[in-house]
């Protein structure tokens, strides 16, 4: 899974974001310095409680921000190939958020919403739906985007696609309706296909289903995925690298087996230990204490730190570096710096993480 | 786990409980012929995906609905169809609900403080004012919070704490049983843990009986003693939280169980949901009765059922 990345392939590139609201109790600063890089083909997730920034990070990509919100710094690279067969990149920062959206949404970067019954439109039908950016982006005749949406219909599973492409939004299931969403995101053949929260609406029989649909078509398509979810088992299904948001910045990061196996974040410690396994029969679980910080207020030091039973005098002072801990993994936390005391991660979570590793090498 | 002494007589007896919604000329048939018991002290959880009646079933039984059919007895008082006074006043005071949306169920424009006596006030179940602020200002450090809490607006806390606030107004009636209707369920994953943990606590502090609904298997798990399946109207399948987890019988449990996902990516990856479709498998769970497997487990099935079920499980 682990292969070196080409910077040919790389089709997104987030520098130093920092992005603020304004509200009416003050300025909220929800992005504070986030740095991501997206390949062809790869899976990212972003992983974070509500109010972390996972979703803000994505709108922005998308031209959605909301209106009190602007970007304060850092740049949104975006390479693609344009219209006349060249590569192509443009700091998305730079653009207003009206040529995003007309020039790229839909048609380059594509996204599939939390709640498959907002996102459609329930006044037209399926089929009209799909066939709206293909007609629009791709300039495709009448008859020819209705081929294209049907056969995208049947590519999501959904059975009789011809009797399908004429029902409305509400003739459809949850899980069926989802389907739908992800044929009007793939319609334009997009480079990056942005989920967020894709599955939290659905059943759980379902869930996995939407999971590999994704997954089954992104390995034909080659497109890149990123997913924002707060649900490791989501992550752990899909992704090549996690993102692990808190506070608005990423506090840890890597590929997948880093950040599951080897985690050193104290947060993402709280996080993987506070999901009930089933395999386990601990009395008690790991809870992290406390709350998320409110962002209206400035943060000194590490945003964790209040809720870190291992936190340490300079954690209140300042806030850590990335430091780097091997391979493609980083972490930021003073726990990282070789000057710290070494700290071991809670009992439970060792005894999962050696349990996981053993039922990981043994299948 | 709490050790259930069942020859006792159970807190709560369902038994054959229908909950039918009529719309036009249309039925829905939400809850279908259900029997559970729960005894005291234990937490029976629900199970099953959305439509399949879990949350209908909790309304149904603190009688939010008027049940179709079916018998109610909770704690020797007959609650189902009409109930006397002292029957439904026993019903309102020893029997609490826990929603689901941390967000929708508090009063917005009442200070913490008033919503949690609220119930106090109404069954008059205090001597004087000092007695009513003593026994609010007990159970909100109880549930966590702190004193100076009590009399902000639920607006200015965040959603662990105004479930917390919710668990407060439940238990500050000493209540027998606490309906916890996808209690967790809207809150992130690290605040759901610490609102588990303490729901967990206060049962072992008040010997609270807990009747915890929720779709998410892994968290029924954790926290429930005993387990019934839910699907469609129908519980098809119920045992012991091991029972469930260890031995399932009925195909639809199984693939409920088969599409918990897992923490865990190497094996996630790999795994294969088992699919459950009543129609292809030509399950009918109007002509099925419980059959007993243990003493605690049993399962929906018709006979023929019931013998494919366990041979395809190596009985």
């Amino acid at each position: 899974m682990t292969t070196s990345r080409d910077l040919n392939d790389r089709v997104l590139s987030i520098r130093d974001l920092n992005i603020s609201f304004d509200t009416a109790s003050g300025t909220v600063h929800a992005i504070r310095g986030v740095r991501m890089d997206l390949f062809k083909g790869e899976t990212i997730a972003v992983v974070g409680e509500s109010g972390s920034g996972k979703s803000v990070t994505v709108k922005t990509i998308m031209g959605i921000l909301a209106n009190n919100g602007h970007i304060d710094s850092g740049s949104i690279n975006y390479t693609y190939t344009n219209e006349k067969g060249e590569r192509e990149t443009v700091d998305m920062t730079k653009l207003s958020q009206k040529e995003i959206r007309y020039r790229f949404c839909g048609r380059h970067i594509a996204m599939v919403f939390q709640d498959p019954m907002t996102s459609l439109d329930p006044t037209m039908t399926v089929g009209k739906q799909i066939m709206e950016g293909m007609i629009l982006h791709l300039k495709l005749s009448y008859s020819e985007a209705k081929k294209r949406a049907i056969e995208l219909l049947a590519k999501v599973g959904i059975e009789n696609p011809e009797k399908r492409f004429h029902e409305y939004p509400h003739q459809l299931s949850g899980g069926m309706r989802q389907r739908v969403v992800i044929a009007i995101a793939l319609a334009c053949e997009p480079d990056i296909l942005i989920c967020d929260e894709p599955t939290t609406a659905l059943d759980v029989t379902i869930q996995a289903k939407i999971l590999e649909l994704i997954k089954e078509i992104q390995a034909e398509s080659n497109f890149a995925v990123i997913y924002i979810t707060h649900d490791l088992g989501v992550v752990a299904k899909v992704a090549d690298y996690v993102d692990v948001m808190y506070a608005g910045r990423i506090i840890e990061k890597g590929d997948i087996d880093e950040i599951f196996y080897d985690p050193r974040h104290p947060y993402t410690w709280g996080l993987l230990a506070s999901m009930p396994d089933t395999d386990t029969d601990s009395t008690r679980l790991f809870a992290i204490p406390g709350t998320p910080p409110n962002l209206l207020e400035k943060i000194t030091g590490d945003a964790f730190a209040p809720r870190n039973p291992y936190a340490m005098k300079i954690d209140y002072e300042e806030e850590p570096p990335m430091f780097d801990v091997g391979g493609k993994h980083r972490v930021a936390s003073w726990l990282c710096d070789p000057r710290a005391p070494k700290v071991e991660m809670p009992e439970q979570l060792r005894d999962r993480m050696e349990k996981m590793r053993k039922e990981g090498i043994l299948e | 786990m709490t050790v259930i002494d069942m020859t006792k007589e159970p807190l709560l007896h369902v038994e054959g409980l229908k909950q039918y919604f009529r719309s036009g000329r249309s039925v829905t048939k939400a809850v279908d012929g259900i029997s559970f018991d729960i005894w005291a002290g234990e937490t029976y959880g629900l199970v099953g995906e959305s439509g399949s009646g879990k949350s209908t079933t909790g309304r149904s039984i603190i009688r939010l609905y008027d049940p179709t059919a079916g018998k109610i007895i909770f704690d020797g008082h007959d609650i189902s169809g009409r109930m006397t006074k002292a029957d439904e006043r026993y019903l309102r005071t020893n029997m609490q609900m826990i929603f689901q949306d941390p967000m929708a169920c508090l009063n917005p424009r009442k200070k913490v403080k008033e919503i949690i006596a609220q119930g106090l006030e109404i069954h008059h179940l205090y001597e004087n004012a000092d007695d009513l602020d003593a026994k609010v200002n007990s159970i909100i450090e109880k549930v966590g919070l702190s004193r100076e809490h009590a009399t902000r607006y639920p607006h200015q806390f965040s959603g662990g704490q105004r479930q917390r606030i919710g668990i407060a107004r439940a238990l500050v009636m000493n209540p027998r049983l606490v309906i916890a209707d996808e209690a967790i369920s809207a809150l992130d994953v690290s605040i759901q843990a610490q609102v588990v943990n303490l729901m967990k606590d206060l049962q072992d502090e008040l010997g609270t009986t807990y009747l915890f609904i929720a779709h998410d298997l892994s968290m029924v798990k954790y926290i429930s003693d005993r387990i019934g399946v839910m699907h469609l109207g129908h519980i098809v399948e119920t045992g012991t939280t091991d029972e469930i987890f260890e031995n399932p019988v009925h195909p639809y449990t199984r693939s409920l169980l088969s599409a918990i996902p897992r923490p865990n990516p190497r094996v996630e990856k790999k795994r294969i949901a088992v699919e459950y479709n009543k129609e292809k498998e030509g399950v009918v769970y109007t002509e099925g009765h419980l059959h007993r497997i243990s003493d605690t487990h049993s399962v929906l099935a018709t006979d023929a059922e019931y013998e494919k079920w366990s041979k395809e499980h190596g009985y």
